[in-house]
């Protein structure tokens, strides 16, 4: 794993301890445990895409506001990657 | 088959004609008249006699709720177009002045308002949780409930009302037993709505989310499937949902700190009927003179 997917994964579980409002504790999950089922309620993950949204300068387009975008570290990495975020 | 009417404007010129409803200056307000109110009456009646629950509360909710209550609802997360906020004056004689003296020049008189502890009603269950045990019994909390409602929104079609009344049957308890309550519903109330002489379809459906935000919420709400309505062509325009079975998941409980005995936040579903939607539906479908309408569906409505 790349220093830079390091640093990203380190911000997006930044994101999820402040917006997800987990039942278990983000640095406990593996980077592809689905984020739902660790409590993660659909109002949430609207907040968390905002955050990223701000935290990373992006707008996600309409075809990356589904469920799945959200539903993981790994996955929101990706959603970030394909929208030229870097770390 | 075509709908009764072709287009929403020609089914409110119909019933305005009637006399069933009364228009008012704005979109989506109508007076209704007393037959209209018998028939919408005698509805709910028959849809209350539908009950398999006889030990539930029954309720009938005012058109406010308490703001508080309102904001654990996250319905201004969800639709901040449609809410609507309850203003008061609670100034001194001397602002009194002010406030008419902006009133009589045509200036903005609302400014002297401020936010009251109540908002209009946004949905029919809305009212229940807060009302409901912080522990909800392993048989779940079930509820009958009838209130108004009210949604910012307006255009011509009649069915369209910024104020209207819900009739729902409301169960909180674990996944399982929301699940079962809103599955067991749907037949049952395809049922009623046939027995009335009406033909709906029932089609997975979404709530009007609000902006983007609300474009994952719609994503998340049809891929579980989570809605389902009653829909009625009365126009050749747009269907119109006159009923719909609804599984909140743990929205609610989450929000309104509802767990069940497993200590995980309560599950919630209900099914809920429009009635003056489905009373204008019975209208179109049955034609606008009351008296020529089935005897059955007379009967059933006591009308």
């Amino acid at each position: 794993m790349s220093t830079e997917t390091t640093t990203t994964q380190a911000r997006i579980r930044d994101v999820l301890r402040l917006h997800a409002h987990l039942t278990k504790d983000v640095d406990a999950l593996d980077s592809s445990d689905d984020l739902y089922a660790a409590g993660m309620t659909s109002h949430a993950s609207v907040t968390v895409m905002l955050a990223c949204e701000d935290e990373w300068d992006v707008e996600f387009p309409q075809r990356m506001l589904t469920r799945t975008t959200f539903s993981s570290v790994d996955a929101i990495a990706a959603a970030l990657a394909e929208l030229g975020a870097t770390s | 088959m075509s709908a009764p009417y072709a287009a929403p404007d020609d089914f409110r010129t119909a019933v305005l004609d009637a006399g069933l409803l009364v228009a008012s200056a704005v979109d989506g307000v109508y007076q209704l008249s007393g037959e209209f109110e018998d028939v919408l009456q005698g509805l709910q009646r028959h849809l209350g006699s539908q009950r398999v629950d006889h030990d539930a509360p029954r309720r009938w909710f005012p058109p406010v709720l308490p703001r508080a209550e309102f904001l654990r609802t996250d319905y201004v997360a969800s639709f901040p177009d449609l809410v609507g906020s309850v203003d008061v004056f609670r100034g001194s004689d001397a602002e009194h002045k002010a406030l008419l003296g902006d009133l009589e020049q045509g200036c903005d008189w609302t400014q002297h308002l401020e936010p009251a502890e109540i908002v209009l009603s946004s949905a029919g269950c809305h009212s229940l949780y807060a009302t409901l045990p912080a522990q909800i019994p392993d048989e779940a909390s079930r509820a009958e409930i009838c209130g108004f409602v009210f949604r910012h929104e307006s255009g011509p079609d009649p069915t369209r009302l910024q104020s209207f009344r819900m009739y729902e049957f409301v169960l909180v308890g674990t996944p399982e037993q929301a699940l079962g309550h809103r599955d067991s519903w749907m037949p049952r109330a395809l049922a009623v709505l046939e027995g009335l002489g009406l033909r709906p379809r029932v089609e997975v459906a979404h709530d009007p989310f609000f902006g983007r935000a609300g474009r994952m919420l719609v994503a998340g709400q049809v891929e579980a499937a989570l809605k389902y309505e009653f829909v009625v062509d009365i126009t050749d325009a747009t269907g119109t949902a006159i009923a719909s079975a609804n599984y909140q998941q743990d929205h609610f409980g989450r929000t309104f700190s509802l767990t069940t005995g497993d200590g995980q936040p309560a599950h919630g579903a209900c099914m809920a009927f429009g009635l003056e939607r489905t009373t204008l539906a019975l209208y179109a479908a049955h034609g606008l003179d009351l008296a020529a309408w089935p005897a059955d569906v007379r009967a059933a409505l006591g009308c």
